[in-house]
């Protein structure tokens, strides 16, 4: 029938553009590889480097897909990837890494609740609650350390969380490939997720399908602060140092990895794995723009334009 | 004699090489009102959007007031005085009555800067012309839905438009405004405009309609005087040779000696439900009527912990629960199919199969994880056994036709297995054929011990399943019924009415 043959044609078309970071990232790779091939670009060193560079952001995006998919925003993850990894610094400092990798987590814990408490509580927009949010816990940050950075001694926090290697690969590759491996798991294969993906996508008709619309909106922005602030100790670890400038602006490319890799933004669809591929892929253009040898001011013109076309190109209709 | 507002002769549309209209005539006289229906797919929006200029016809004349034209868009169609009164309002909540009705023609002062006053007045003239009393100052938003159509029609009147499409004009309005609205159409129409309407509810088209055409598989199948018809005759005529025997009523035996499975003692709720009280009995199918604004929907909400329960109990199987959402009703073994499937009932975005399981997760669970395997099994059955038309598990629900959204919706709650299934006007915005479908879906689930309670505005339907009726007014128990105590739908519209 009719809307059967409509459907086929607009389904395909969904198909194709949901693939769309994924023939992206192809694309500009192959670019790459062969206009910066005299200048080392696909040599497993800088491969490891782009890695190395992007692991924060993916982290990070990973859990920004949940948020975006159930329909709500965190502006807040870089400032609390910043206080993180000061409340981590300070704690190792004093009482040793167990204690220190606990209270960066809690402090994540703490502000993420926070916003999922005031967001579903006292129904206010995520956007404007996590914007208040991003002030406070930089400037926490900026406080608790009289802007001074804080050093890191403790070797065996240093090398767990982004400076080590196990084998011949980086400590920061195997964190964020078991961000990665459980947010799709859960996003896929769990209740969980399928009432994240509900929500985002008809707020009224999955309460009114038994599900807790409040807890899901609580939950994917605490869990959002939490892999914050380990994003923040994964930059303490590996510049060996806690300060809260880490993290500043991150929020942006987060949500520009999590939108280029086909969530949509006004919720009901995520993929986990297209949020990290999203953000290799703004990794990938900032490494193969600094083998070109441009400026930061042309590299930055570039990777904007990059995002709006791609995102223009990924768009649901 | 004047030449006809509209002609389409022999209008013929495919999509994709199939044809959804085969040769189709319709005529639409000066200043008549012609009801235009057929069930879902049968072709009458694709014809109206072929007028409206949304889609073109493949072949075909259309003349307006006796000149031959071509539409190719909806500017076209406007320029001609084709206006169309949306189904979904097309109307922007945040700006004014009289904002909306001249936006983007809006009148201009001497520098061309917009002149909000000219338009307030020209509004209020329009206003007056129609005879309703509408505030063009006010914000939209802050109107209920019925000043919404009114707006929508006087921006079509401003457009000069002289043959006006509506669609379902009366799906979001009480009963009041429906009426006010049959009135204001009885003016325009006085007034020489020619007026489509487009609805599944036969009483409104009994009422209001002068001629009616009905569609069928993209044919023409009739176009008579509504004096020379009945509904029984539209009824066959829409859904073909098969009589419609779904209608009639079938009576059950209810045995009300046992214990009730559901009791609601003087219960309070939300702003408007006040000392209801009832019990539903297994096996039992209990209607509830009432005008728009009587309780029932609210009732629906309460009991499935929407809506806040102020006071009063309820009993289910000689347990008192307490329902504080959801969830909890769920688990009490209530369910309830919303009164609005599109913004209630489905994610539209999302995949029949997501839709139906979305009550179902817990359930599917296995170690943590979704057991899909099972989850599409169980899908598969519901779509077969409701028989909801879809190619694949995995097609997006807004993809497919109303009748089939609302099977999944009642599938999702029929795979909850509640003790009682609460259904909003099951019905709504459904075909003839699907329409059937359902009732003997509701009927299937009496009789295999559960308890159900139908919302309806349709009294055809409730005099269809319900084995007693219980009627509302001001969000209380105003009369209950044996079914035997009504014989025609005539009754039950007294009952509902009498103050």
């Amino acid at each position: 029938m009719l809307s059967r043959q409509l459907d086929q044609a607009r389904s395909i078309r969904v198909d194709w553009r949901q693939y769309m970071v994924y023939i992206g990232f192809i694309m500009v790779f192959l670019f790459f590889a062969v206009v910066l091939r005299d200048v080392g670009f696909t040599t497993t060193n800088n491969l490891l480097n782009i890695v190395r560079q992007t692991a924060i952001i993916a982290t990070m995006a990973v859990a920004m897909t949940f948020v975006i998919a159930a329909g709500q925003i965190d502006l807040s993850v870089g400032a609390i990837a910043g206080l993180s990894s000061v409340t981590a610094a300070l704690a190792i400092d004093r009482f040793g890494p167990v204690v220190g990798v606990l209270a960066g987590l809690l402090t994540g814990l703490v502000v993420g609740g926070i916003n999922g408490l005031l967001v579903t509580r006292l129904v206010i927009p995520s956007f404007l609650v996590t914007l208040g949010m991003m002030g406070v816990a930089h400037g926490l940050a900026d406080w608790m350390t009289a802007s001074a950075a804080v050093p890191i001694r403790n070797d065996a926090y240093n090398n767990l969380f982004g400076s080590g290697n196990l084998g011949p690969v980086p400590s920061l590759l195997i964190w964020v490939a078991l961000v990665t491996a459980v947010g799709y798991v859960v996003l896929r294969k769990t209740a969980y997720g399928r009432q994240v993906l509900a929500t985002g996508g008809n707020e009224p008709a999955a309460r009114f399908s038994g599900v807790d619309t409040r807890m899901i909106g609580f939950l994917v922005l605490t869990v959002s602060g939490v892999v914050a602030a380990l994003a923040g100790m994964l930059y303490a670890g590996r510049l060996q140092t806690g300060r809260y400038q880490l993290g500043e602006g991150d929020e942006l490319s987060v949500i520009a990895a999590v939108v280029l890799g086909g969530t949509s933004l006004f919720g009901g669809a995520g993929s986990v794995v297209g949020s990290v591929l999203g953000a290799l892929l703004i990794g990938v253009v900032n490494n193969g723009l600094i083998l070109m040898g441009l400026e930061a001011s042309q590299q930055e013109i570039i990777r904007g334009g990059i995002i709006i076309v791609a995102v223009a190109l990924a768009r649901r209709r | 004699m004047d030449p006809p507002a509209v002609r389409m002769t022999n209008i013929t549309k495919s999509f994709g090489g199939i044809a959804v209209l085969h040769g189709v005539d319709f005529e639409l006289a000066q200043g008549e009102i012609h009801a235009l229906i057929g069930g879902n797919g049968a072709g009458k929006s694709t014809l109206m959007k072929i007028l409206e200029g949304v889609y073109t016809a493949d072949s075909g004349e259309i003349a307006v007031a006796g000149q031959p034209v071509q539409i190719r868009s909806t500017k076209d169609a406007l320029a001609l005085g084709i206006g169309m009164i949306f189904q979904e309002f097309s109307l922007i909540p945040t700006l004014t009555v009289a904002q909306n009705i001249f936006l983007t023609r809006e009148p201009r002062n001497g520098i061309g800067l917009i002149d909000d006053r000219e338009a307030e007045r020209r509004a209020r003239a329009l206003f007056a012309e129609m005879e309703e009393a509408v505030d063009p100052r006010a914000r939209l938003g802050d109107l209920s839905t019925g000043y919404w159509q009114l707006t929508e029609i006087a921006k079509a009147l401003a457009q000069e438009a002289r043959i006006l499409i509506m669609d379902e004009p009366t799906s979001s309005l009480t009963a009041t405004e429906s009426q006010a609205l049959f009135g204001l159409i009885r003016k325009l129409k006085a007034r020489g405009i020619s007026i489509i309407y487009i609805s599944h509810r036969m009483e409104e088209i009994f009422e209001i309609a002068d001629r009616i055409t009905v569609l069928r598989d993209g044919r023409r199948i009739v176009t008579e005087a509504i004096r020379d018809s009945t509904m029984d005759r539209v009824i066959e005529q829409i859904v073909g040779q098969r009589m419609e025997r779904a209608f009639l009523w079938q009576e059950r035996r209810v045995d009300r000696e046992v214990a009730p499975l559901l009791e609601v003692h003087r219960l309070s709720a939300g702003n408007v439900v006040r000392d209801m009280t009832f019990n539903l009995y297994p096996g039992e199918i209990l209607g509830i009527a009432g005008l728009m604004g009587s309780g029932r929907t609210e009732l629906a909400r309460a009991l499935f912990g929407i809506d806040r329960i102020t006071g009063g109990g309820i009993v289910i199987r000689g347990r008192q629960v307490e329902i504080h959402n959801p969830q909890d009703a769920i688990a009490a073994g209530i369910s309830l199919v919303p009164e609005d499937r599109r913004f209630q009932g489905l994610v539209l975005d999302h995949t029949v199969r997501d839709n139906l399981l979305l009550p179902l997760l817990q359930r599917l669970r296995q170690r943590g994880l979704i057991d899909d395997a099972k989850g599409n099994r169980l899908t598969e059955e519901f779509v077969r056994s409701l028989r909801i038309k879809t190619d694949s598990i995995f097609k997006q629900v807004r993809l497919l036709s109303g009748g089939n959204q609302q099977k999944v919706v009642i599938g999702k709650w029929l795979a909850t297995e509640p003790e009682i299934l609460i259904m909003d006007e099951p019905t709504a915005g459904v075909d003839i054929h699907a329409k059937t479908e359902i009732l003997a879906v509701i009927r299937q689930l009496a009789d295999s011990g559960k308890g159900v309670i139908v919302i309806s505005s349709e009294p055809a339907e409730l005099l269809a399943v319900s084995d007693r009726l219980l009627i509302m007014q001001g969000g209380g128990l105003k009369r209950e019924m044996g079914r035997h105590e009504i014989a025609t739908e005539e009754d039950l519209h007294h009952a509902v009415q009498a103050a």
